[in-house]
This record gives structure tokens, C-alpha cells and sequence, in this order.
């Protein structure tokens, strides 16, 4: 079984969208390690490291979200988890911008993909079991 | 009617506590230099004839048991695999099983922290890393390097149970004295102590005591059963929760003070008590114990220095008109010094405020502030104490001190620590017969006459 580290990033305490990726890549069949809301890059990393997981997936909805996953990369490779895939998805940045240029933004800073807001689930599934080679 | 001898076998006192089950109370207590050095009866009969001349003639006594923290006590090493995850999970347990925590090791070993485990003389160690099904590579490595250095030291494996069938081939083909028990964190943040504590326990009656010349004793006395710590614990817990129908005291913390090591004590819930915090870090147990193995009266009065900024000396210097560093330095060369004058009981409350108001400030939960777009959030990372309702000193200088009080104080809430969550207004108690320890063994026979005796001899601080 494939393990999967989810959680809400920074100062951000929403809680629902976190439930639901929970409630959904259980029925998918991973095993589902919630860090929760108000989760910093360190305890992402360290949940990772100590459950072996397969990938990390970073929600934020409070529009912080550039600043919270600032150097994420740098500190998994330094925790020696560099490889590991990480997406984040949710409203991730300030204002309404050309998603393209966030999206860009965030492959710079080592995220593997980045969602817009209101994507369905049902869109980022396949690129997961992608990333995780199912 | 029955008649119970209790053993506390310190690190430099033999101290006994001789109980009658009809009258529910104590008939004497005594006590002796610790002799383990040498042979360890000799203290011990010492003290059983001043408990004699005491009691006013010999007592034929049904059962006798001990606890044990002469010798340098139980010293650990615990390993772990994230430093605030899995090692804080073996930390912990140590702990909360009696033990000292000399080493504590993240990620790989290296072969010079091998060598130091093997330096220290540690007793037993504590393997853990990874949730169950997590990483197992980290915990299958540390039990190799364990492994090829040919230590006999015990080890208990306490990680990722996956692997555990691989690391015990790895043990015996080596031929270690390996034990296996459940996870001390099968799932993130998840604490789980029960099983490797009941180990520790188990390996300290086995072999620790046996090491050290402790088990000598049972020639004279039925068994060594605990390490004092563990006792201690175990008073706390029944004190603060009850027995059947005999209520506890509630919510409690317990400062015990010594010469070379300062215990905290916390018995209470870990849930946050105010609304507008988010807990964070690992799960706290409702018993949980710390050890500064930094500050004591005596042999670690330098620790005690150590743990100083330089601006607190400086303030105790002025406010107290002494020079705390002399003194403190003093102390540590003389570690039989007792107090003769006014001056030298000032000294030593002094210290012992320090040791309290350290020993709290590392075992306390604490606060940080959070600036979210919601407003204010506090995080919570360990206990929140604020709610205490008593506060119960033990220990040499408190029970000797004619104002414990003001030594016990420092746990309280002030304004210039606001983010650390002391006690506020909690009622102060001491243990003045120094039973704690006796009673907790107590409680293994009888937990109820336990409990009736420590509510009638652990009594309120007057002044």
C-alpha cells in the first residue's frame, strides 16, 4: 500500500478540503497519513521520513501559500527525501493571476504539479497514480 | 494484621519505611548510607537497626520489597529515527520507565556514537524508528551497527514492527541480548509506552540489578521490584486519580529535588484547555515524568550555574547579597556540606528555587502565537499546567527547608514567562516523611492503604 502525507500549510486553518482528500485517497486504497491544518514544511518532511511515504500533497486555501512553500525542496533534500514528489494545490497565491505563470512558479520551487482552485478531485487522481506509478 | 517493609535503595540514602495494615499508617521510618559500593546489606541493616531502636524493638515484617536507584540508577540510551518524532517517542518511555536518558541518538548511528553508548556504561537501550510500515532502513542499519560492534548491552526493539522479525536475525546471528515489543509510535504522533516500559522493567529485574550488586540484598528481603523513579511515578499517579471509592487529590505535579538530579512530575490530562489553541507535537501522557540530570544540590551544583544566564546570576547576586558563583562552586566540591548557618540554608533555597523554576520551565507545556488571516491562533506544544490544584515538594532541601514554600513557588505562573503555561494559584503540599517512593511500592500491594496513608502524611505547607 502506497502512502501519501497530506495536510494544510502555514497559518491556514481550513479544514474541510483536508477531510475530503483524506476521505477520498482512502477509498482510493492509500494509506493516509493527515498531518492537519497549521502544518509547517518541517512537519510535511518529518511525517514523510518516519512513514516512509511515497509523496507529500500540500493544501493551502488562504492565499499564502508562495511564501509557506518557499525552499520545501531544499529541505527534503537535505532531510534525504529529495526524490520524494510533492503537489499542492488549493488557492495558492494572492489575487486572481495567470494560473500558468503560478504554475510555473511553483515547478520552479520543486512541486512536481500545482492545481488552480476548484479543481475536481477527479483531475488530480490520475496524475497521482501517475507520479506513483500505478 | 500485617506488617510491610518498604526499601528505597538511593544513590546515597537506604531509606526505610515500615508499615502496619491495621492501624493504616507508618510505624517508623529510617535510614543509612547507600553501601553498593561495597556490600549493599550493610547500609541496609544499619538503617533496619535505627528503625528498630525507632519502633522500640524488633518487628517480624510478612513482606519486604525494594526500589532501587543506587548505583548510578537505570541509564539509557534511546535511539530514534526524526528527532521530535520517534526519538522523543523512546525519551519518553525511558522516562517514564525510571530510567535516565544518558544518550539519545536520530537518524544513523555512527561507530563514535557506539562508542560512546559503550563508554557510558548504559544499561539498556531503547531501538526505535519509523511507523509501523514506515521507514524501516534507518532502524535495520542502527541495529547492524549495534550488532557488528559486539555489545552485550540488552536492547529492547521498539520501532517499525515490518522489520522487526529482520533485525532480531540480524540480533542473533550476533548473538545479542535482544527483546522485541510493540511500537513506542505505530502511527504518527501516536504514543505508545505500555509494553516497552513493562520490558525495561523486566530487564532492569533480570539482569540491571543483578549487575550493579543490588540483587545481594534478596538474600535478606523478598524482591527488588522497581527503579525509585518508577515507584515515585506510580504514588503520583495513584495519588492524583484515586482508588475505587478513596478519592485522589485531582490534577497534581510533584517537584522532587536531589542531590544530583532534579525529577518533574505532572499528572493531569494533555488536551488544551482554552479554545483559541491548536495542539501541537507529539501526544503527552497523563503521567509524565522528567528528569534534569543537570540540577541538583550537590553534584550537579554546577549544572545548576550552567543553566544560569549570565544576567540571572548577576540579579540573584544583588537581590540575595551573596555571590552565587563561589557558593555554588563550594557546594559542588563539598557534596556532603549541610547547611550549618543562616547563610548556607539561604544558599541552599536559593538553589533549590533554581532547580524548580528550571525543572518547570523544561517540563511545561508552552504557547507560541500564530498571526493567521482568521486572527491570533496559539499553537500548544506540550502540557498546559495552568490548571493545577496542587503543587507537592519532596525531596532533602524541601523537607528539611523551614519555608518550603518559597522554594516551591517558583513553578508559578509570571508575567515575565507569559507563554509558558504554569501552574496559576495551586495549593502547596509536601511529603515531609519522604514516602513517596515507599508508597508506590505500597501500591503494588495494596494501592487503597497506599492511597489513605499518602493523603494523611503528605500535608499542607502552613506558612
Amino acid at each position: 500500500m502506497k502512502t501519501i502525507v497530506i495536510g494544510v500549510i502555514g497559518a491556514d486553518v481550513h479544514a474541510v478540503g483536508n477531510k475530503i482528500i483524506e476521505y477520498v485517497l482512502k477509498k482510493e486504497g492509500y494509506n493516509v497519513v493527515n498531518i492537519g491544518v497549521l502544518s509547517s514544511q518541517e512537519d510535511f518532511i518529518n511525517a514523510a521520513i518516519e512513514t516512509n511515504a511515497d509523496m507529500i500533497l500540500v493544501s493551502s486555501l488562504y492565499g499564502h501559500g508562495e511564501m509557506d512553500c518557499r525552499g520545501m525542496r531544499e529541505k527534503c533534500i537535505e532531510a534525504g527525501i529529495g526524490d520524494i514528489p510533492m503537489f499542492v494545490g488549493g488557492n495558492i497565491v494572492v489575487g486572481k493571476q495567470d494560473f500558468d505563470e503560478v504554475r510555473d512558479r511553483f515547478i520552479k520551487m520543486g512541486f512536481n504539479k500545482a492545481y488552480p482552485p476548484g479543481t475536481p478531485f477527479e483531475k488530480t487522481l490520475p496524475d497521482i497514480k501517475e507520479v506513483l506509478g500505478e | 494484621m500485617s506488617r510491610y517493609l518498604m526499601i528505597d535503595f538511593g544513590s546515597t540514602f537506604t531509606k526505610l519505611t515500615a508499615i502496619d495494615t491495621e492501624k493504616e499508617d507508618i510505624i517508623a521510618t529510617a535510614n543509612s548510607f547507600t553501601t553498593v559500593a561495597t556490600d549493599i546489606t550493610v547500609g541496609y541493616e544499619k538503617a533496619l537497626e535505627e528503625l528498630y531502636a525507632k519502633a522500640g524493638g524488633k518487628i517480624g515484617f510478612d513482606k519486604i520489597i525494594g526500589c532501587s536507584s543506587a548505583a548510578g540508577g537505570l541509564k539509557m540510551a534511546a535511539i530514534g529515527l526524526v528527532e521530535e518524532l520517534t526519538l522523543e517517542a523512546a525519551k519518553r518511555v525511558c522516562l517514564g520507565a525510571g530510567a535516565k536518558v544518558e544518550l539519545a541518538f536520530s537518524h544513523h548511528l555512527t561507530h563514535a556514537d557506539v562508542r560512546k553508548i559503550i563508554d557510558k556504561k548504559i544499561d539498556i537501550i531503547l531501538l526505535a524508528g519509523g511507523t509501523d510500515g514506515g521507514n524501516s532502513e534507518c532502524i535495520l542499519f542502527n541495529q547492524k551497527m549495534l550488532a557488528e560492534s559486539g555489545i552485550k548491552i540488552p536492547v529492547i526493539y521498539a520501532g517499525n514492527k515490518n522489520c522487526a522479525d529482520e533485525a532480531v536475525a540480524v540480533a542473533r546471528e550476533y548473538g545479542m541480548d535482544e527483546y522485541v515489543c510493540g511500537n513506542v509510535m505505530p502511527k504518527l504522533n501516536e504514543l505508545k509506552v505500555d509494553e516497552a516500559r513493562d520490558k525495561i522493567r523486566e530487564i532492569f529485574l533480570k539482569n540491571i540489578i543483578e549487575a550493579k550488586g543490588i540483587k545481594k540484598i534478596e538474600r535478606e528481603i523478598d524482591k527488588v521490584i522497581l527503579p525509585t523513579p518508577e515507584a515515585v511515578l506510580k504514588a503520583a499517579e495513584l495519588l492524583s486519580k484515586g482508588y475505587m471509592r478513596e478519592s485522589g487529590l485531582g490534577e497534581i505535579v510533584l517537584v522532587d529535588i536531589g542531590g544530583a538530579t532534579t525529577d518533574f512530575y505532572s499528572m493531569c490530562s494533555a488536551s488544551a484547555k482554552r479554545s483559541d489553541v491548536v495542539l501541537k507535537g507529539l501526544e503527552e501522557p497523563y503521567a509524565k515524568r522528567t528528569v534534569e540530570g543537570d540540577l541538583g544540590m550537590r553534584y550537579s551544583a554546577l549544572g545548576v550555574l550552567d543553566a544560569l544566564s549570565e544576567e540571572e546570576i548577576r540579579t540573584y547576586d544583588e537581590d540575595e547579597n551573596i555571590d552565587l558563583k563561589a557558593e555554588l562552586m563550594y557546594r559542588h566540591e563539598h557534596v556532603d556540606n549541610v547547611p550549618a548557618d543562616e547563610h548556607e540554608v539561604k544558599i541552599d533555597r536559593i538553589m533549590g528555587q533554581i532547580c524548580v523554576d528550571k525543572s518547570i520551565e523544561r517540563h511545561v507545556g508552552k504557547m507560541e502565537e500564530m498571526y493567521t488571516p482568521m486572527g491570533l491562533v496559539y499553537y500548544q506544544y506540550g502540557k498546559d499546567l495552568s490548571q493545577i490544584r496542587y503543587v507537592i515538594g519532596t525531596g532533602g532541601v524541601l523537607v528539611k527547608s523551614k519555608t518550603p514554600r518559597e522554594i516551591l513557588k517558583k513553578v508559578e505562573y509570571t508575567p515575565s514567562k507569559p507563554l509558558e503555561l504554569r501552574p496559576r494559584r495551586p495549593q502547596y503540599l509536601l511529603d515531609k516523611d519522604y514516602i513517596l517512593a515507599a508508597m508506590g511500592l505500597l501500591s503494588e500491594i495494596d494501592p487503597l492503604l497506599a492511597l489513605k496513608i499518602m493523603k494523611k502524611h503528605i500535608v499542607p505547607i502552613e506558612n
